[in-house]
């Protein structure tokens, strides 16, 4: 197992007001991503508990591009990977940050 | 203006479309309960997570592959744990079987409450055996403590991983199943057997025979199961809400009809040799096309074949 973890500037606060979201499962090719609302609005954190060792450079860029595309201002990210691809790891990024922007009535 | 009866709309639409096979335990669990009802207890964000997965340099899941909490069923309070098939094959380990004793335990106190545990799993986790081996006892006994209680508990079966190990033996303590098509019920697994007992006994590779012994129909036919739904949230809902209303309790006698019903049940069909040949002697016509029968059509067989009412389980 490897642990990584990313902190970054983010443009704009993450929208909604949601404490938490969690998607995605740990198994084979899959991750899950845990949402939390609990940074300051304009820092973003990003902590990843992977089975698949040696792949730092390619978080690193999905990390931040995800970051750049969706400002996720305020949240802290906690991922537990199962060895999924950069693809798969964008979307479950970008499913979470939608889930913890969604109004609930 | 309220955004409420359109979520709930939504939801009526969604659980008639999403299959309980395909869908994660968020999602049953989300579109099992009346919307936006769910609570949960132990929550991912605790991060109770295994304490012996490390050890074995694999991956952990923050709610240990187990969701327990209460919710709302067509507004009536119910307890739930869900397993998530896919961390793990859904197996039991410390945590993940801790998890649903806990919430035994809470049912014990409060019996007016019904407990429906979404079983998805392939037994006890090998890699903190022990640990799983003493959870599925200590849920058994709690089980068993809450019904003696009053309390009623469900078990739906219809995940990727059936409902195999000890996840067998504690539907076996349950006061009524649902079961699908997909749903296998059993302690030992295709491959088990075939490992300790030789190709001759059970085929694992022959898919039919997998799921003609352990399928949910066949369970359903011999009465390990109470009702045979088709692969929707919608079914399972339907049939768990009527089953609370529905199951018996729990005491002496129940337990000496029951035992009845089972040496009655092995005098009938303990010298078949293929869950073909007990449909048969069930007085099935054309037993051979019960695999292939539609929901239904089954449906309606079933429930004209039923034999000495089960009442324990």
């Amino acid at each position: 197992m490897e642990t990584l973890s990313y902190r970054h500037k983010a443009r704009q606060r993450a929208a909604g007001s949601k404490p938490i979201a969690i998607v995605g499962v740990v198994a084979s090719g899959n991750l899950e991503v845990l949402v939390e609302r609990v940074l300051p609005d304009t820092d973003c954190e990003l902590d990843i508990k992977t089975a698949a060792e040696g792949f730092g450079a390619v978080w690193e860029q999905v990390v931040a591009d995800f970051v750049e595309l969706r400002s996720p201002g305020g949240l802290k990210l906690s991922v537990n990977d199962g060895g999924a691809r950069p693809d798969t790891v964008a979307l479950r990024l970008a499913q979470a940050v939608r889930l913890i922007e969604e109004i609930d009535p | 203006m309220s955004t409420a009866p359109v979520a709930k709309r939504n939801a009526d639409e969604q659980r008639k479309a999403v299959s309980w096979y395909e869908a994660s335990a968020r999602e049953r669990l989300r579109l099992l309960l009346d919307v936006h009802s769910f609570q949960e207890f132990i929550g991912p964000e605790k991060r109770e997570i295994s304490p012996h997965l490390h050890i074995f340099n694999l991956p952990e899941q923050f709610d240990d592959g187990m969701i327990v909490g209460r919710g709302l069923l067509e507004d009536q309070k119910v307890f739930v744990a869900a397993q998530e098939g896919r961390f793990m094959g859904g197996a039991f380990g410390e945590v993940h079987g801790a998890k649903l004793t806990g919430l035994l335990r809470a049912v014990r106190d409060v019996p007016s409450i019904p407990l429906v545990i979404l079983f998805d799993t392939g037994g006890v986790r090998l890699q903190e055996a022990n640990a799983g081996e003493l959870a599925i006892a200590e849920i058994m006994r709690a089980l068993i403590e809450a019904r003696t209680a009053g309390a009623k508990v469900i078990g739906l079966i219809g995940g990727r991983a059936g409902c195999y190990g000890g996840g067998g033996l504690i539907a076996g303590c349950c006061s009524a199943l649902v079961v699908s098509e997909q749903g296998r019920i059993s302690v030992s697994g295709p491959e088990v057997i075939e490992t300790n007992r030789g190709v001759e006994e059970f085929d694992s590779k022959d898919r039919a025979l997998v799921w003609r012994t352990m399928g949910g129909k066949h369970r359903r036919l011999i009465g390990g199961a109470d009702i045979f739904v088709d692969d929707t949230i919608e079914s399972f809902r339907v049939a768990a809400l009527h089953l609370i209303r529905c199951s018996s309790g729990f005491d002496s006698d129940v337990l000496e009809s029951e035992q009845v019903r089972l040496n009655q049940r092995l005098q009938r069909f303990g010298s078949c040799a293929d869950a073909v040949d007990i449909w048969r002697a069930a007085g099935i016509n054309n037993a051979e096309t019960v695999p292939d029968m539609a929901t239904d059509e089954f449906i309606a067989l079933a429930n004209q074949i039923r034999g000495p009412r089960h009442v324990a389980r």
